[in-house]
Formats: structure tokens, C-alpha cells, sequence
């Protein structure tokens, strides 16, 4: 039954369900949801399948080619991963948006057209965003509707982009586009925002640290890849693409250097290592375009290995701040080892993943003779493991000794971690079962004496430098701050430009108020002032007539007075005061 | 509650680590003596070229990185000021 159904509708449907469950049987539930997944994308043949008409378009579901296949693979395998480390949130919210978000990264996958592909799009933006509000924390709050902004803009620039597109192709099915027209470079700039690409970037440091210790895993992994395997199928070979990516590669690992928060540092050598991915991209050859599909299938192991890691130091220990932990060694043995196996595969040592991976993105410069970029990269490739890979563990689980004494966390979340890392040391280990996941025919041999004495020269000689600069002092000191990125225009410059539309156009609204109120405020008084003074002086001729002198007479008047003024006064004294009016005429006429 | 660790604890134990680690640096550089080359680009004829670059990567990437903070760095609670 359900191997009629595509798997982002599986995930999507069964997400609705989960609250349904509960202990044990919700945990199993949940698990089997990309496990069931995983064996629906196994058994479909290749071609499109699960296509539906609807108002004259043709939907299609399900394009399954080596390409989408590689990438539905690792998203499934991601999503087990990130449910099994949640599986003790109890917070339905989560669990339900994160699987609604795996599973609407599946259907971005899978589309065939436009019109698929653009509802799986914003699915994914808003149930993602729901993942960075479920700490439910003030900033995280901030965070998560600054976050929802930039991506309904990038969702816009995108349909405008694919109704362009339609108009002039008279088609919704998409493959290769390549940037040519307005149409393209409308639907580019929707896609590479979702990839962070610079400098379109900010969102993803400002807001991806403000999840929870479990909803960042799941973060980490879909938006960014989902968007990168769009650009491998929609714009491979594009040289803008090579110099975005060495760009990216370059800039982040500065702030990595510098950033306080090990989440914030892990965001930021995200973006890094989506560089090496779009140089891949922008360079299109086959090598470089299997180097940057190995590169997101790694990456998303070996990322959402070191975000669990965090994850699980977060939710030990309440910090994620170099400057608030350290020394964590000691009763997180296992968390440790975990993060220095993620550690080791993001620096591309060799054994780990991101050595077979990273080096066919590296190998494919060379190739195409492009001396600059080629630098650029080795000069990452060591910053890389400068930060990611030393500062990560080192800071946190070694370095000074903060006094917390945190255990490891529950069996579940090391499994998690567990698996992952023994991804990773097996990919690196035995690439041979990846390359042939990927789209083109793999001939590249990573283990060679070369390569891999060149790669650890760099890597250990890096590492010197890293351990001589903290021995002298020289080293950045760890400090609590923040640091400015693009993301200032809108949060600061944003704000100033509120703030100079608020004194312009709301004083303009204050004061065109203040005189209507005051104008309001006159002619009521004068209304009211006009009330005291006709009942007054009618009273006072009644009380006159009814024979009331001197002391009576002043305080009846200073009663009647106070009463009409502090509007005490009963609604029987005005129409006393109308008959008594009435009744001062008849005697005078 | 479980034993700690707590073997970095003893200086001698990352003295013993830090030669470790310097060791390996030199069979680095001579094991590149003993591989069949493989050039990338010309530069990389040099011996120990990838050594060098790693190093000073790194140097300049601590250097350009205490540059930026000067510009970059604002207090937590700039954006909620």
C-alpha cells in the first residue's frame, strides 16, 4: 500500500499521526517512518514516477535518477539518525515538524516540476522554522521569524522565477536551466539562498543555533543540502558558482576562528564546507560533480555527528559557550570520541570521510588548471581543521577545566552519534560502496602515497601552528561577544530604518492626533462646562423658589457642581434638571 | 558516579603527547622521500611544500582573524540595545 505513495507523502502523513503514540510504541513508530521510507526509494525504478494531473499541470513526485537517489539516500538515513537522537524529546511540536521537514525535503528531492518542487519548498521553510521555535527562548523567538522572513523572500524570488519560467518554456518540468535569463537568475537567487550561499548566508549562523540541542541535527542536514543538489541539477557548470564557493570556503572559517558559541563555530564551517560543494558545482565536470555529491553525503554524516555532539553537551551541561565549558573529557568520554571522529571527518584526515569526498572536489581543480582556487581550498582545507577540527574538541572537551562534571547523554543519543561515526570511519575507510551511489562512473583513486602525505602534512602542520599560537598566548582569547555579519543590514540597519520611519511618519500620526484629541477634548469641555452652568443656574432658581437661603442654598450648589464634574451624578439629575427647565418656563410664561 | 579522567591532568602525560606529536611531524617530512610524487602544480615539486602551506595558513588565518575582530567583535547584547 504504502509503495503507492511518494515518500514525502509517507513522511508528511505519518508526521500527522505522531501524536498519537505514546512510550514505547511512539518511539518505535517514529523510527520506522524513514525506515519504511528507505525501502519504498529502494524498490521504485528508476524514471518518473508518481505523476498526477491537476488543473492542466502535470505533478510529478517521483524522479527518481542516480542523482536524486544519492541525495533521498542520505536524507532518509539523516532523518533516522535525527529521530533516534530526539527520541526522548517529549514535545510533539518537535517531532512532528521535524518529520514533516525531512519529509518535505524528500519531496524537493524527488519533484519533477516546478509546482511540486515549489509546495515541498515552503513546507520545508515553515516547518523548519517551527524547529528553531521550539526552544522557546525569547532570541530563539527573534531568531526564528527573522529566519521565516529571509525564506518566504527567497520563496518569492523563486516563484517568481518559476512563473517566468513556465511563460517562456510553456513547460513545468525542470532539469538543467543554466543562467541565461531573468527567469534563471530569479529561480538561482531562490536556490542559493537556501544553500546560504554568500551573500545570502546570514540567516542560517544567525538562526540554526537557536534550535534545541535535538532540532539543530535536523537542521543542519536538509535546507542547505536539498538546495545544493538543486543547483547540481539545475546549474552545474556555472563559473559564478566556483567563485561563490571560494568565497564561502574562505570567509567563514575567520568568523569559526572567532565565534564563542560551538554551535555558531559549527554553523559557520557549514557554510564553509557548502563552498567546496558549489566550486564543485560551478566547475561541472564529472569528477567535480560526484566530488560535490560524495562532499553533501559525507557532510551531512559527519555535520550532524558534530552538531549531536553539541546537542548533547548542551543538554547536559545547560552551556555551549567556549568561555562557560571545558574539560568535559573527563565524564563524557563517549561524547568526546564521537565529536573527535566528526572532528577528524571534517578535516578530511585520511581513514575518515571527508578525506574521499573533499579530495575529488580538490582533484577536480587541479584538472581544470584553476591555481587560485586550488589554493584557496588547501588554504581551508588546513583552517578547516584548525577550527572545526581542533577548536571544536578541543575547547570543548579539553582546554581549561570548567568544573562541570556532566555525563555522557542517554543511550540513545550516543547511539545515534555512534552510528554516525561509524559511517563516517567506513566511508572513509571502504569509499568504493559511496562511488558507486553517485551519478557519473567514479575513476579516482583517493589512497594515494601522495595524497595522503600531502594531506596530512598539511593538516599536522596546521595543528602545529595551532598548538605553538596557544602555547605562546598568541592564540584569540576565548571571549563572550558576538560578531557582526551580513545579517547586520537587517537586524541593525533594519531597525534603524524602523526607527526613522517611526519618528518621521508616527510623529507626523502622534501629532495630527494630539490636535484632534485636543480639539475633541475642548469642545467637550465646553459642551460639559456649558451642562454644569444651564443645570446650575436652573437649580439654582428652583431651590430659590422652594425657599432654600444662604448656607443650604451654597451647599446644595457646591454638591450639584462636584457631582456633575466627577460625573457622579445620577441620571435623575438630569432630567430633574429638564423638567425642573420645563417647569421655570411654565411659571415665567 | 564514575571514575573521571583524568590522564591530561598530569603535565607529563601532554609532554609525552606533545612529543608524540612532533615526532610525527618529521616522519612526515621525511616520508615524502619514500612516496612516488605526485605534483598538482609546479610549486609542488618542492619538498615539504604542503607543510609550509599548512603552517602558514594557519598563522595567517589567527593573524586575519585577530584583524577582523577588532571590526566584527560587539558586546552579547549589542543587537538588544
Amino acid at each position: 500500500m504504502t509503495g503507492n505513495l511518494p515518500p514525502a507523502i509517507v513522511f508528511i502523513a505519518a508526521a500527522l499521526l505522531i501524536p498519537l503514540f505514546r512510550g514505547r510504541f511512539k518511539a518505535l513508530y517514529m523510527l520506522l517512518i524513514p525506515a519504511v521510507t528507505f525501502i519504498i526509494i529502494m524498490k521504485v525504478p528508476q524514471g518518473n514516477n508518481w505523476i498526477h494531473e491537476l488543473w492542466g499541470y502535470t505533478l510529478i513526485m517521483g524522479r527518481i535518477d542516480k542523482l536524486s537517489l544519492v541525495f533521498g539516500y542520505i536524507f532518509t538515513i539523516m532523518a533516522f539518525l535525527g529521530i533516534l537522537f530526539s527520541l526522548k524529546v517529549k514535545d510533539n511540536l518537535q517531532h512532528v515538524s521535524a518529520v514533516v521537514y525531512a519529509g518535505a525535503t524528500l519531496g524537493v528531492v524527488f519533484a519533477g516540476d516546478f509546482l511540486t518542487l515549489y509546495l515541498f519548498w515552503e513546507i520545508m521553510a515553515v516547518s523548519s522554522t517551527f524547529l528553531i521555535l521550539a526552544s522557546r527562548t525569547e532570541d530563539a523567538k527573534k531568531a526564528g521569524f527573522r529566519y521565516i522572513l529571509v525564506h518566504l523572500v527567497g520563496g518569492l524570488f523563486l516563484l517568481a522565477g518559476i512563473v517566468l519560467y513556465i511563460q517562456e518554456t510553456g513547460t513545468t518540468a525542470f532539469d538543467y536551466i543554466g543562467l541565461s535569463g531573468p527567469a534563471s537568475w530569479l529561480i538561482f537567487l531562490g536556490i542559493a539562498l537556501n544553500a546560504a550561499a554568500i551573500p545570502l548566508h546570514a540567516w542560517l549562523p544567525d538562526a540554526y543555533p537557536m534550535g534545541t540541542p535535538t532540532s539543530t541535527v535536523f537542521l543542519s542536514a536538509f535546507t542547505t543540502k536539498s538546495a545544493v543538489y538543486l543547483l547540481i541539477r539545475t546549474f552545474p557548470g556555472t563559473d559564478l558558482l566556483i567563485w561563490i564557493g571560494a568565497f564561502m570556503v574562505f570567509v567563514p572559517i575567520f568568523y569559526a576562528v572567532l565565534e564563542n558559541d560551538i554551535r555558531r563555530v559549527l554553523a559557520y564551517s557549514l557554510l564553509n564546507q557548502i563552498g567546496f560543494m558549489l566550486v564543485g558545482t560551478g566547475i561541472g565536470s564529472q569528477l567535480a560533480l560526484n566530488g560535490a555529491v560524495a562532499h553533501a553525503f559525507c557532510h551531512i554524516l559527519y555535520k550532524g555527528l558534530l552538531f549531536m555532539a553539541a546537542g548533547s553537551v548542551l543538554q547536559m551541561t545547560g552551556k555551549i559557550k567556549c568561555t562557560e565549558i571545558g574539560g568535559l573529557y573527563k565524564t563524557m568520554p563517549l561524547t568526546c570520541l564521537f565529536c573527535i571522529v566528526g572532528a577528524a571527518s571534517i578535516s578530511a584526515f585520511p581513514l575518515f570521510s571527508g578525506f574521499v569526498s573533499k579530495s575529488m572536489v580538490v582533484t577536480a581543480t587541479v584538472e581544470e588548471h584553476l591555481v587560485l582556487v586550488y589554493l584557496v581550498l588547501q588554504f581551508a582545507s588546513a583552517g578547516v581543521f584548525h577550527h572545526a577540527g581542533i577548536k571544536v574538541p578541543f575547547f570543548t572537551f579539553f582546554g581549561h577545566d570548567s568544573g562541570i562534571r556532566a555525563k555522557d547523554p542517554s543511550w540513545n543519543m550516543l547511539l545515534a552519534m555512534g552510528i554516525a561515526a561509524f559511517a563516517c570511519i567506513f566511508i572513509g575507510v571502504f569509499p568504493q560502496p559511496l562511488y558507486n551511489l553517485l551519478p557519473y562512473t567514479v575513476d579516482y583513486i583517493p589512497y594515494t602515497g601522495a595524497h595522503v602525505v600531502g594531506q596530512l602534512q598539511l593538516l599536522m602542520f596546521g595543528a602545529l601552528a595551532f598548538a605553538l599560537l596557544i602555547l605562546s598566548g598568541y592564540y584569540p582569547p576565548e571571549i563572550k561577544s558576538i560578531n557582526l555579519d551580513v545579517e547586520w543590514t537587517y537586524r541593525k540597519l533594519g531597525n534603524r530604518a524602523y526607527a526613522i520611519l517611526d519618528s518621521g511618519l508616527n510623529s507626523l500620526n502622534r501629532r495630527t492626533e494630539n490636535l484632534l484629541i485636543s480639539t475633541v477634548k475642548g469642545v467637550s469641555a465646553f459642551f460639559r462646562e456649558i451642562t454644569i452652568h444651564l443645570a446650575l443656574f436652573f437649580s439654582v432658581n428652583l431651590w430659590l423658589i422652594q425657599g432654600y437661603r444662604d448656607k443650604h442654598l451654597t451647599m446644595k450648589k457646591e454638591r450639584l457642581y462636584n457631582e456633575m464634574v466627577h460625573g457622579t451624578l445620577p441620571v435623575g439629575m438630569g432630567a430633574a434638571a429638564a423638567v425642573s427647565f420645563v417647569f421655570l418656563i411654565y411659571l415665567l410664561t | 558516579m564514575k571514575k573521571e579522567l583524568t590522564i591530561f591532568d598530569k603535565p607529563k602525560n601532554v609532554k609525552i603527547l606533545l612529543i608524540c606529536f612532533y615526532c610525527s611531524l618529521v616522519l612526515l617530512l621525511i616520508a615524502e622521500f619514500f612516496i612516488h610524487p605526485h605534483p598538482a602544480f609546479y610549486f609542488e615539486t618542492m619538498k615539504g611544500f604542503s607543510a609550509v602551506y599548512g603552517f602558514f595558513s594557519c598563522v595567517l588565518l589567527i593573524f586575519l582573524a585577530k584583524i577582523l575582530r577588532l571590526i566584527v567583535m560587539k558586546k552579547e547584547d549589542y543587537y538588544d540595545r
